[in-house]
């Protein structure tokens, strides 16, 4: 008899999340993989800045709340302080990771930390109430670019994985989606393969995830799903961006 | 024989699991309102249920079990 149910690893209480919000989903995969790990004893959560603050609440492991983008900065100091016996991770959205954290993520993936980095990229500052994200996409309107962004006056969207695999030092960094149930596997295969490596001490590991935000983006949570299909993935494109073992293993 | 559980009060009505039902058996019950304000979902016809948990798969907010 197969059962699907709320994992161990996430506390039995209600997400504070919008209807139909997709970190809800994330956080059941990172659940289930850390149950299938076997690891919940062990890992040690760094929540952001966002809407996904409260994560503490909602992870059955230990957690620590990091000031505004700097949890790359706050896992590198857990996991150094004890590698041997701490699984440690980030769960990070846009506004964290993208904008004031870009310079610690940047660099925890330079020195290509041993953590596990969990990116929810939905194009927006959710939590502020829909504000222009270094995400955001060209022409899209938010509450600070209400004609559309403007490439002239605010650039273009940052690419995160494609600008990681630039560096030499990243293990791993993969973009995934969880707009339908295919995606969701993929997406957990992902996680999994993210939290794996850092057990085999391979290094920093990254999974974006492109997510939704239906409050903030004016859309029912399905009209927010097929934006995704339809609008964001175009522009970031899903696949795994950078494999070191692999292409080492190539090489050979 | 598959079962589905549904956790009502922490269902927030957003029908992902509804578009996900390859069998179309799930729908937001419009006539009910559960303890946080939202309509929540509900099965017309435990009987057609696969067990795909393709809807467990979508739902954000786990309030899903299912059984088979």
């Amino acid at each position: 008899m197969a059962v699907y149910e709320k994992p161990h690893a996430l506390i039995d209480v209600p997400l504070h999340y919008c209807p139909g919000c997709t970190h809800g989903i994330v956080h059941r995969l990172v659940a289930e993989v850390i149950d299938e790990l076997g690891i919940e004893g062990k890992t040690i959560g760094i929540a952001p800045v966002g809407c996904s603050v409260m994560a503490y609440n909602y992870f059955n492991c230990d957690m620590i709340e990091a000031a505004h983008g700097r949890a790359p900065a706050v896992a590198t100091g857990v996991k150094r302080a004890d590698p041997e016996n701490h699984i440690v991770f980030t769960y990070q959205g846009d506004g964290d990771l993208a904008s004031i954290g870009m310079a610690e993520t940047v660099h925890a993936a330079a020195r290509n930390e041993n953590i596990t980095v969990i990116f929810i990229n939905n194009a927006i500052y959710g939590m502020t109430g829909g504000q222009m994200a270094p995400t955001s996409l060209v022409g899209q309107v938010t509450q600070t670019s209400p004609y559309g962004r403007d490439p002239k006056a605010c650039g273009y969207p940052i690419k995160v994985c494609e600008m990681l695999s630039e560096l030499v030092g990243p293990e791993y960094l993969e973009r995934v989606t969880v707009n339908n149930v295919k995606n969701i596997r993929n997406a957990k295969k992902a996680i999994k393969k993210a939290f794996q490596n850092q057990i085999d001490g391979k290094g920093f590991s990254l999974v974006e995830v492109v997510s939704s935000c239906p409050t903030n983006w004016g859309m029912t949570p399905k009209q927010a799903l097929d934006w995704i299909e339809s609008d964001m993935l175009p522009y970031y494109p899903l696949g795994v961006y950078k494999d070191r073992s692999a292409e080492e293993k190539e090489a050979e | 024989m598959a079962k589905l559980t549904f956790k009502t009060d922490n269902c927030k009505g957003c029908a992902l699991c509804v578009d996900a039902c390859p069998k179309g058996i799930l729908r937001i019950a419009t006539d009910k309102i559960n303890k946080k304000g939202h309509h929540p979902v509900e099965c017309t016809d435990m009987d057609q249920c696969i067990g795909c948990a393709s809807c467990y798969m979508m739902c954000p907010d786990c309030i899903i079990k299912v059984e088979r």
